[in-house]
């Protein structure tokens, strides 16, 4: 079966732009939020909402990455990976609200070693998920706070997003896995 | 990544990429909490046969902000003073279930008998083996020199052009012979300049210019200059006719200091012979990288057991 198209790039636009407002709105506006993308997809996405909640409440949010790799628990089962670059904005993380973001989130094993990078770096005072597409299928007691699309898949489905900044082209398919 | 045994054959792409990850590791060390889960349950053994400051801790340091367990064995004490041959020990470290082997020794190729042996599986890391090879020693000077030129700005790129000349006992330095290699492949131009006779035999053949003035090479103002330290205890022979003589011709004094440029990078491996090859005013210089190059080492070193210790097992190299 071919890949089946999800989103396309409006979509994942209006589902940032409403992903944006939801973080607004419970965090009942722009104060002592940080947004911190997981490399590599979700860092181009944060960067994203982080632009359009200074647009919306016209207050510049920081803005930064973080890493898992050295986190991760399944190092061992996978071939050597690099780790990306860790980027802190200069107010850092105490005490403030940290809004995790990641382009897809599935087993929510990347997630829980974003929560260790996150306790190694400081004690915000909470820590948020936001995902583009959540697929199900997670094996921790870990969910999102904002999500861009349920999507509910097999396991053995493969999901791919592309965004402009990396891939040059941008849409999220769904497909059987080889 | 296997092995870590020579950097002759390191390919630019995989020493950028060891680069780039050693930068991940330094950003690591900087947080509040500087230790990673990254290794856990990894057993490292610092296996020295030959003295040592600042690598020991350094590899000790690194594996431990990485999780692992260190096992340090030193050669003095130990069962090697009753005799016991370099593969009995490397069977005991094996039954102990070492992941990886940081072996310094005062044979040249040690451990690649180690890695080729067959006697153990661990990975094994070069810390300096006689007057062969101290990778991680090179790796954490292209580091530092990177790290002068370009700051944060420094991943993915390589040292293309940047002139680097290497002052001093290139006979029995296994520092200058890993970073001729390293630091070729990254594409930096290397003068060697020693008396002639602390140059080693087939020298023709490395991919450096060679010399034997200091002050000549000083002239031509370059990058980096890399004092070595006089390696007394390998020299039986009279490799030149006193200190108050050498340091007179190669070494980098105060005289020599203020005639370079503010922006020439001085480096030394350590331990320096102070008033010797390098006077205590260059040696405590800004333009000094010498306290930078250990701080550097640590984040080099977590990066080689990173690489050698995380994912699959590969096959034997």
């Amino acid at each position: 079966m071919p890949p089946r198209t999800v989103l396309q790039q409006t979509d994942i636009t209006r589902a940032l732009t409403r992903i944006s407002h939801e973080i607004l709105e419970s965090n009942r506006g722009p104060e002592k939020l940080v947004i911190l993308g997981i490399p590599t997809r979700g860092v181009i996405l944060a960067d994203r909402i982080a632009g359009m909640i200074s647009d919306f409440s016209g207050q510049n949010v920081p803005v930064g990455s973080i890493d898992v790799t050295l986190f991760r628990d399944d190092l061992a089962q996978n071939p050597t990976r690099s780790p990306a670059p860790t980027r802190i904005p200069a107010g850092g993380i105490d005490g403030k609200t940290v809004v995790l973001v990641d382009d897809v989130l599935f087993s929510g094993r990347t997630i829980r070693a974003a929560l260790d990078a996150v306790g190694a770096i400081g004690r915000p005072h909470s820590v948020r998920l936001a995902v583009l597409i959540d697929r199900g299928h997670r094996e921790l007691p870990i969910r999102p706070d904002f999500v861009g699309k349920n999507l509910p898949s097999a396991l053995g489905e493969r999901i791919n997003v592309r965004l402009v900044e990396s891939d040059g082209d941008e849409f999220v398919t769904i497909e059987e896995s080889a | 990544m296997r092995h870590l045994l020579t950097t002759k054959g390191l390919d630019r792409d995989t020493a950028i990429g060891i680069l780039d990850v050693a930068e991940e590791m330094a950003e690591a060390s900087a947080r509040t909490v500087k230790k990673l889960p990254t290794l856990r349950g990894k057993t490292v053994v610092n296996l020295f046969f030959e003295d040592s400051t600042r690598t020991r801790i350094s590899f000790e340091a690194a594996a431990k902000r990485l999780s692992a367990d260190v096992i340090n064995f030193a050669a003095k004490g130990s069962s090697v003073s009753k005799g016991e041959s370099l593969k009995d020990t490397a069977q005991t470290l094996a039954a102990i279930g070492a992941d990886a082997v940081v072996i310094r020794h005062p044979a040249s190729g040690a451990p690649t008998v180690l890695a080729r042996s067959g006697w153990i599986d661990a990975g094994i890391i070069n810390a300096g083996d006689g007057t062969h090879e101290h990778p991680t020693q090179a790796l954490l000077d292209a580091f530092t020199i990177r790290r002068r030129l370009h700051g944060d700005a420094s991943r993915g790129k390589g040292l293309d052009g940047v002139t680097v000349t290497i002052v001093g006992d290139i006979v029995h330095s296994r520092v200058a012979r890993s970073n001729v290699w390293l630091l070729t492949a990254l594409g930096a131009v290397i003068t060697l300049i020693a008396p002639a006779t602390l140059l080693p035999i087939g020298v023709g053949h490395w991919p450096v210019a060679v010399g034997h003035s200091l002050d000549r090479a000083l002239e031509t103002n370059p990058d980096v200059v890399m004092m070595l330290r006089i390696q007394s205890e390998r020299m039986q022979a009279s490799f030149f006719p006193n200190a108050r003589e050498y340091s007179r011709q190669w070494g980098l004094d105060d005289e020599r200091m203020a005639r370079l440029y503010p922006t020439t990078i001085v480096m030394h491996p350590g331990p320096i012979n102070r008033g010797l090859e390098i006077s205590s005013a260059a040696a405590d210089s800004a333009q000094s990288t010498v306290l930078e190059q250990v701080t550097n080492g640590v984040s080099v070193r977590m990066a080689v057991l990173y690489l050698l210790l995380s994912g699959e097992r590969e096959g034997l190299a």
